[in-house]
């Protein structure tokens, strides 16, 4: 049975957005111009495939189903479990399944705390325990280091092949187009000279799929970033926060966007009253703290989802009502940055001379707000958003640390930071978890923030190089 | 060594530049924006480089002072002041010539000057770099030099900050900066062209002084040839980052040799050409990307000759200093230049017409507020009382300094600033009393263009989106086919080809971005268009094609033209009837002959007083204007025009004049004809 969350709802509704919107500049040549600048950049088109696998991660994580339990009653009524799957949950199912008991390090073949095991014959030793899947299928615990090596040259291996078959599918394809030697593409390519860096987007391609695929072999066997305390894989428990983060970083965004562009576009238009009103709010919204504000509406929220437990028939749902919220109260407190920059950019704008003539043929403010000024302010909404999808997957690590973040049951990297901390005081330390949040969330924030800057390099009219050669030369 | 670019009086020159050639390297390519230029500048000698925008004008100065910005160098050439040779000295030293052995003003004073510090601290910056002087020592040296730039109670203005200061003040300030160091050499790029005329008087009356008394040596740099006429000695003509022609300043108003400056003075709109076609050149600026062999004007040439795109035209030498680059002039030099040469055209429609336009007593102000409550504590009388007429197929100028309101008026005819009070008749309807669907209604009878035409049009839209959109919003063609017909039609009408309706903004010159501006106001066809000062950010070959273009429209069409501008000469090449406008209200008003020829209020007399002119002796008739334009928010009592009338009587501070007829159509405010009065 399908289950379509209310987040996975608006998520493929916003992805259906972003690719109408690049449909919409790939046919205008003026706003596709930025774009291409922004393909330009190594830094750009490398952030860019590492944001791209975070998000097939992500949305794969967004299709979600209640697979069928084995008919218990008659066939006209399948029984589904109540538990809600992804369709990464299915590609991921070894790791899902794969449990131990507690807490194991990473590539380990036996547990991280002694355990009394009883022996045949009442006999009661201490000792590490072997894991249930950890290295299992190793005859001899000492062949352990030999086998991780195999497998990681394997699957360093297979992602070194099929990325070459990428690098030899996109030089004839750049070939053709050009009509030129796939030996001369591979030139432009490397030296950087084609008008889309494909070279950086090749680096990171490559060390995605060699990293991709030597974790893959591992995993079949090993729990390569160990487990965590009811024996959970981490690597699992990573993967499916990636759709925590972007989700929360990319429905908050969506929710702010109408308020931060609606009111700071009215407020530098209108002026006068209009102005006084939105700039009270906006000031009023940004005097209260804001982890006080989520806070307070989280709890509320919670007080609700508990007294009406019938509501949802699963956790997951419930879950995914509370994400929800948070992503609307995020994106209500965090819209006035957005509001302030486009008021002041749209008070420029109004009284520039093209907005003034067509004042003069009678144009409608409607009609002048979306022609004249909004196209001319996208640069500034589009810089901003790309800067602050890092600041909010950060937020929300913060906020589930704190506990007024998502659902505890809802695996983000908050709360395997929150679980992680009272282990770090631990001797031994429990250390992987922290790292393996930390890991891919720091990949996350910081190719998203190397994106934004190719972004903003690429639309601010004021950083751009040429034009002030051509400047200086008037 | 080339005749011309020795000096006049034959002494050692303070600068010696040689095969001066910068490049910059740009998106499009290399541009070689400095390409050997050669020039001798003596002591105490102005010399002017002319030029329109692009042509390496600027450059040349930069690169004098080797403050090129860091997509340019200095490629070959020699720069020596003194005798010392620059492009080889260290970073360090350089820094002891700049302020010291040259120093420069530039365009804009109020960003060359640091707001967050006074007057006296930057002044006394360049003291300490360049002098002994410390302490009070400095500081009366600082109080000195702004006195001797003729800033008043200069004691008490050496503490303040710059935003204190009013645009012409600030000016005044940088030269004194300049000076500070005592240079052998001022480079003045463009110093007046973002002051008003009456100030450009001004300043330019306090450099040819400060020259006089300290023997410095100027290098002038404007595009502006009545600037020359009254400041250089010695002029060059720059194209394409060459010199095309070195003249003395007489001989060069008087029989100007290379096609190109001909053709500049041509395109000058005076009273003379009034009536005529303007003469344009065809084709535009040579991008400085391509250097093409041969000479660059090649192209737009009339007299363009095999030989002139095969090889680039040497030195030929014509009599007393007077330098030319063609090889037209090296067989047949040509002979004194005669300004009226235009092709005559019919003239625009005579006698009497309907009024179209009647504009009464109208005001406009604007609420000060202040303090937590915005409580209003005074008004800013932008526009206050003014009356003025349009006529049918006729164009009023409406001609002020730069806050006197003009462009308020402008805007307040076509509603966009609402008015205080008053009336703007259009056609017998009082416009003021019209609201929302009424008054777009009447939207497409007046339209306005611009003074900045890379302002005026919206950078995200395509032409055609452009030109349709008035037509959409009032509805004026019925259907999607006829309104693009229609821009066709326009495009047509402009000059320009129906192609370039697919274009963004971007992708045109400055020129023909006005004409697109032009096209989208005739869109809905008005009957009354304003133009606010719609070629004063052009180039003057670009300004004569406007020109001729709105003379042509006006003609075709029976427009009626409100001109708003500063340009005296734009006024007489154009206009029918002139109003003067002083802070907020019309001091003068009449036909062109009548205010142009007999101006009768001081203001206006002053006004003409300041322009500078190629024919000099004009300036000594009338007195120049002392002091700027007081704040609307608080005008003098009385007229508001005594404090700097050099007639002022003691009942000039009673009352503010009333309107005295003088003729049928010519009326002055001023208290000097109440005996005419009848």
């Amino acid at each position: 049975m399908i289950v379509v969350l209310w987040t996975d709802a608006l998520l493929w509704a916003l992805v259906a957005a972003v690719a109408a919107y690049f449909w919409h500049v790939h046919r205008h040549e003026h706003l596709a111009a930025p774009w291409r600048r922004v393909l330009q950049s190594s830094a750009g088109t490398m952030s860019l495939v590492i944001l791209a696998a975070y998000g097939l991660v992500g949305l794969a994580d967004s299709l979600h189903f209640r697979p069928a339990i084995g008919a218990a009653g008659d066939a006209h009524a399948p029984v589904y479990s109540v538990e809600v799957l992804s369709v990464l949950d299915l590609a991921l199912a070894p790791l899902r399944t794969h449990t131990e008991t507690t807490y194991s390090a990473p590539l380990a073949t036996r547990a991280y705390a002694r355990e009394t095991v009883e022996l045949g014959g009442g006999r009661v030793v201490r000792e590490y325990p072997r894991l249930r899947f950890g290295g299992a299928q190793l005859a001899h615990e000492s062949d352990r280091d030999r086998d991780i090596a195999r497998r990681i040259a394997l699957g360093a291996g297979a992602g070194v092949a099929l990325w070459l078959v990428l690098v030899l599918s996109l030089l004839t394809a750049i070939a053709r187009r050009e009509s030129t030697s796939p030996a001369a593409a591979w030139h432009a390519v490397w030296s950087g000279r084609t008008r889309v860096a494909w070279r950086g987007a090749l680096y990171a391609a490559l060390a995605l799929l060699v990293l991709g695929f030597a974790a893959a072999s591992l995993s079949a066997e090993y729990h390569v970033l160990g487990t965590d305390k009811v024996g959970l894989d981490v690597l699992y428990l990573s993967l499916k926060s990636v759709r925590t983060g972007l989700m929360i970083g990319a429905l908050t965004t969506l929710v702010m966007l109408p308020f931060a562009v609606m009111l700071g576009i009215m407020a530098g238009y209108f002026k006068g009253w209009v102005d006084d009103v939105i700039q009270y709010v906006y000031t009023t919204l940004n005097s209260i703290p804001g982890v006080l504000l989520i806070a307070a509406a989280v709890l509320m929220m919670q007080v609700y989802i508990d007294t009406h437990p019938d509501l949802f028939p699963t956790t997951a749902q419930r879950a995914d009502l509370r994400l929800l919220f948070l992503c609307i109260i995020l994106g209500l407190t965090n819209w006035t940055g957005l509001a302030r920059l486009l008021r002041g950019e749209t008070l420029k704008l109004r009284e520039l001379d093209f907005i003034q003539a067509a004042q003069a043929f009678g144009v409608s403010h409607y009609r002048i707000i979306t022609r004249h000024v909004l196209p001319n302010v996208m640069h500034l909404v589009i810089i901003s958003l790309v800067m602050d999808f890092s600041g909010l997957v950060l937020a929300e690590a913060v906020l589930s640390y704190v506990g007024v973040g998502v659902d505890p049951s809802m695996i983000s990297f908050g709360t395997m930071i929150n679980a992680a901390r009272l282990e770090i005081a631990r001797e031994p330390m429990v250390w992987w978890v922290l790292v393996a949040a930390f890991v891919f969330m720091f990949a996350l924030v910081l190719a998203a923030n190397l994106f934004a800057d190719a972004v903003r390099d690429a639309f601010d009219p004021r950083v751009r190089v040429g034009s002030g050669v051509a400047k200086a030369a008037t | 060594m080339s005749y011309a670019a020795g000096t006049a009086d034959g002494g050692e020159p303070v600068l010696s530049v040689e095969h001066l050639a910068t490049e910059l390297e740009g998106s499009a390519g290399t541009l070689h924006a400095v390409d050997g230029v050669d020039l001798r500048i003596a002591r105490g000698e102005t010399f002017a480089i002319v030029g329109e925008s692009g042509c390496g004008k600027s450059m040349t100065a930069l690169s004098i002072l080797r403050l090129l910005p860091e997509a340019g160098h200095i490629v070959a050439g020699s720069v020596s002041v003194n005798g010392t040779e620059l492009l080889s000295l260290p970073e360090a030293a350089m820094r002891n010539v700049r302020g010291r052995r040259i120093a420069m003003i530039f365009q804009e004073p109020a960003t060359s000057l640091n707001p967050v510090l006074t007057i006296g601290r930057q002044i006394a910056e360049v003291l300490q770099r360049h002098t002994q002087l410390r302490g009070a020592a400095m500081r009366a040296r600082a109080i000195e030099l702004l006195d001797a730039v003729g800033i008043p109670d200069a004691a008490m203005r050496v503490d303040d900050y710059p935003f204190r200061l009013s645009g012409g003040m600030k000016q005044r300030a940088m030269i004194a900066i300049a000076l500070a160091g005592e240079p052998d050499l001022l480079i003045a790029d463009e110093p007046t062209t973002a002051l008003d005329v009456t100030i450009q008087a001004q300043v330019l009356e306090l450099l040819r002084e400060l020259q006089r008394k300290n023997g410095m040596s100027i290098l002038l740099i404007t595009h502006d040839l009545g600037v020359v006429a009254h400041m250089a000695h010695r002029v060059a003509v720059m194209y394409c980052g060459r010199f095309v022609e070195i003249a003395p300043r007489d001989e060069f108003f008087r029989a100007p040799q290379h096609p190109y400056t001909r053709k500049l003075f041509d395109a000058l709109p005076d009273a003379g050409k009034r009536g005529t076609e303007l003469s344009v050149m065809r084709g535009q600026v040579p991008s400085l990307a391509a250097a093409p062999p041969g000479c660059a004007f090649a192209d737009r040439c009339d007299f363009v000759m095999p030989r002139c795109t095969e090889a680039s035209p040497d030195w030929t030498p014509l009599g007393a200093a007077h330098e030319v680059r063609c090889f037209l002039r090296a067989t047949q030099p040509a002979g004194p230049f005669d300004a009226g040469s235009g092709a005559q055209s019919a003239a625009a429609p005579q006698g009497v017409s309907a009024e179209l336009l009647k504009v009464r007593s109208l005001r406009v102000h604007f609420p000060i507020r202040k303090g937590l409550l915005m409580r209003t504590v005074g008004w800013v009388k932008a526009v206050d009382g003014v009356s003025l007429d349009v006529r049918t197929g006729r164009t009023l100028a409406l001609v002020g300094e730069s806050g006197c309101g003009k462009t308020t008026v402008g805007k307040s005819i076509l509603q966009l600033i609402r008015p205080s009070a008053g009336e703007v008749g259009f056609d017998g309807v009082d416009l003021t009393r019209l609201r929302g669907a009424a008054l777009r209604r009447r939207r497409a009878d007046f339209q306005i263009i611009f003074q900045d035409p890379y302002a005026s049009l919206n950078p995200r839209m395509r032409v055609t989106d452009i030109l349709t959109e008035g037509m959409a919003a009032l509805g004026t063609e019925a259907g999607s086919a006829a309104m693009s017909r229609r821009a066709d039609e326009l495009l047509a009408h402009v000059g320009l080809s129906a192609e370039v309706k697919e274009r963004y903004p971007h992708e045109f010159s400055g020129g023909q971005r006005q004409r697109i501006a032009i096209a989208r106001a005739l869109a809905v066809r008005p009957r009354l268009i304003i133009c606010d000062e719609p070629t004063s950010a052009l180039d003057v070959s670009v300004q004569a094609q406007i020109l001729n273009l709105l003379k042509g429209l006006q003609r075709e069409f029976g427009l009626s033209y409100l001109f708003i501008t500063h340009n005296i000469a734009v006024v007489e090449y154009l206009a029918h009837e002139v109003a003067v406008m002083y802070l907020g209200r019309i001091v003068e008003r009449g036909t062109v002959d009548e205010v142009l020829r007999t101006p009768r209020h001081p203001y206006t007399q002053a006004l003409l007083a300041s322009l500078p002119r190629g024919d000099v002796e004009v300036g000594a008739e009338f007195p120049r204007l002392e002091g700027e334009l007081p704040s609307p928010a608080d005008p003098p009592r009385g007229c508001h025009f005594h404090p700097r009338c050099p007639q002022a009587m003691a009942e000039c501070k009673l009352g503010y004049p009333d309107a005295i007829r003088l003729s049928e159509s010519h009326e002055v405010s001023c208290l000097l004809y109440r005996a005419q009065k009848r």
